[in-house]
């Protein structure tokens, strides 16, 4: 069968096996060491690692300057890029280099609003938006052509992921984002960390009754709970996130010493149950600043070993 | 309507301290109307400027006019006969108006007193609010009169993003969501159709200074 990019995860969600990724977070400065130790603890736990673009609008190490030092240590990234940051000129000549460097893989993002960051004063580009940057990757890809017409000597051939958030509002509306995402060209998808499993139930069961799930992988997006302090910001300072009261509830009923480990177990069954449930093709683990404990997670949900194709 | 916000104080004040005698336009439209540079301001601001600058010990006299509108020559020629009695001139109508009299006068200082904000409505009395950032390209006719790039922050094209928070904007919980307000409008209007296909990348017209000659006129080669 003919790939689109020859990438790791797209190898491993095209034979069909359940795709498990990770994340991880550039320094705010120049340390390539602190790169490599956090991609250490990923290294044979993940499929492919997602490198952050700028998150929550705080400058850090470029995404595609930390994909090609995950690369040098034998991971596969997934190259994050925002629309906040670039105008179409930047994004394409950024997305020619990191092809040349060996990313396959991207992640389409809209992007944190720069309010939310280290520099609320910046002007925010947004010259295009998610759904148009997928087009515009895929246009480069698939047509060897610049979003302005003109041809790509040698085009990206990338795997072409976006995210999608089950939960924010209109709930209604969520499934026909899903769509113009894979209209517009989309591979695969992360979806926001899950916490409400009845809400992504429902979007994942819409999403088969409308066929959308044989048209694009989904990765259901799980972010174990630290403490209930971690919970409680999740539920009110984040924006499209949902958190039920129960999950809250459960973390509280634990001592304080083995929140975490609740959190971890938390996790674990939801990635069981995503492993059983139609429409998902693998779990996106984000451990924020918690990387050193993907290898326990990974064994715990018996995620491993990852499969070699 | 151009909606424009006076200059804080001390800003204009530095602005004029080298001029001993300054006459200050004002227009009689757009900011006239949003209670920021017409007749009654400009008034105001030089009575302030009158006093301040006579506590210094450096007194200045301000002189009063208010036209129509700055951004329209005609009106402009009845300042002919007074600016030359002038040290400078205060402009207290939006960008295009200062800068259509700093055009008629280009000898003299021209400097502004407003600082203009944006293309708004009037919700009540002194209290106006952004619609319109003159595009070029307008979407209005899919998003249920709802503006995505000026209502939106991120101008998204095809939104919501995932930052919806309970029908508000992830910047501010009192900031309404565009996109939110979009797909409600639609569906009550049954025409949730007009957003399910792509907008595709804007043109991006206003990155150039514009031009607009309406149809059956032409540009005169001498104005």
């Amino acid at each position: 069968m003919e790939m689109k990019s020859g990438s790791n995860l797209e190898k491993v969600l095209t034979a069909g096996h359940f795709a498990f990724t990770g994340e991880l977070g550039p320094p705010r400065g120049t340390d390539a060491g602190e790169v490599r130790k956090k991609a250490a603890h990923l290294k044979g736990m993940v499929d492919a690692v997602n490198i952050t673009d700028n998150q929550t609008a705080v400058v850090r190490m470029s995404s595609w300057a930390a994909s090609i030092i995950i690369l040098q240590e034998g991971l596969e990234p997934n190259y994050q890029m925002v629309c906040r940051d670039r105008n179409r000129l930047a994004m394409q000549s950024d997305i020619l280099g990191a092809y040349a460097h060996g990313i396959r893989n991207m992640l389409c993002l809209s992007g944190d609003h720069q309010k939310f960051g280290d520099h609320p004063q910046a002007k925010g580009v947004f010259d295009i938006d998610s759904m148009q940057l997928i087009g515009m990757v895929k246009c480069m890809r698939d047509e060897g052509k610049f979003l302005g017409g003109t041809e790509i000597g040698h085009p990206p051939k990338i795997f072409i992921g976006a995210a999608a958030n089950p939960f924010a509002d209109p709930f209604e509306w969520r499934v026909h984002r899903l769509a113009k995402k894979i209209k517009a060209g989309v591979d695969f998808i992360q979806t926001q960390c899950i916490y409400n499993m009845d809400k992504f139930r429902e979007w994942i069961k819409q999403s088969n009754d409308m066929g959308l799930t044989e048209k694009v992988f989904i990765l259901a997006g799980v972010t174990p709970m630290k403490s209930v302090g971690m919970a409680k910001y999740m539920k009110n300072n984040v924006p499209g996130m949902d958190v039920p009261d129960e999950l809250i509830k459960r973390l509280q009923g634990v001592d304080k010493k083995m929140q975490a480990d609740e959190g971890i177990k938390i996790a674990c069954e939801q990635i069981e149950e995503f492993k059983e449930l139609k429409g998902v093709a693998g779990v996106h683990l984000m451990a924020i600043e918690w990387e050193h404990k993907v290898p326990e997670i990974a064994e715990r949900a018996k995620m491993l070993p990852r499969p070699v194709v | 309507m151009i909606v424009a916000k006076r200059k804080p104080f001390n800003e204009i004040k530095s602005l004029l301290k080298d001029y001993k005698k300054v006459l200050n336009v004002g227009c009689g439209t757009c900011v006239a109307v949003c209670l920021a540079g017409g007749e009654k301001e400009v008034a105001v601001l030089n009575a302030e400027l009158d006093m301040a600058r006579k506590l210094e010990d450096n007194p200045v006299e301000m002189g009063a006019i208010t036209v129509e509108r700055q951004c329209d020559r005609e009106y402009l020629e009845a300042l002919d006969s007074l600016v030359n009695g002038y040290d400078a001139l205060l402009s207290m109508a939006c960008g295009a108006g200062i800068q259509f009299l700093a055009e008629r006068y280009p000898e003299k200082p021209v400097l502004p007193a407003v600082d203009t904000t944006f293309i708004g409505v009037n919700q009540g009395v002194g209290w106006y609010e952004e619609r319109c950032r003159s595009c070029s390209s307008c979407v209005l006719g899919l998003t249920g009169g709802i503006c995505p790039v000026t209502m939106c922050a991120k101008g998204l094209y095809n939104g919501p993003c995932g930052g919806t928070n309970k029908g508000n904007c992830e910047i501010d919980k009192n900031q309404p969501c565009a996109w939110y307000m979009i797909y409600e409008r639609l569906k009550a209007q049954n025409r949730l159709d007009c957003i399910l296909e792509i907008t595709p990348p804007s043109d991006w017209q206003n990155q150039i200074p514009r031009t607009v000659i309406q149809p059956g006129y032409k540009k005169p080669e001498k104005v």
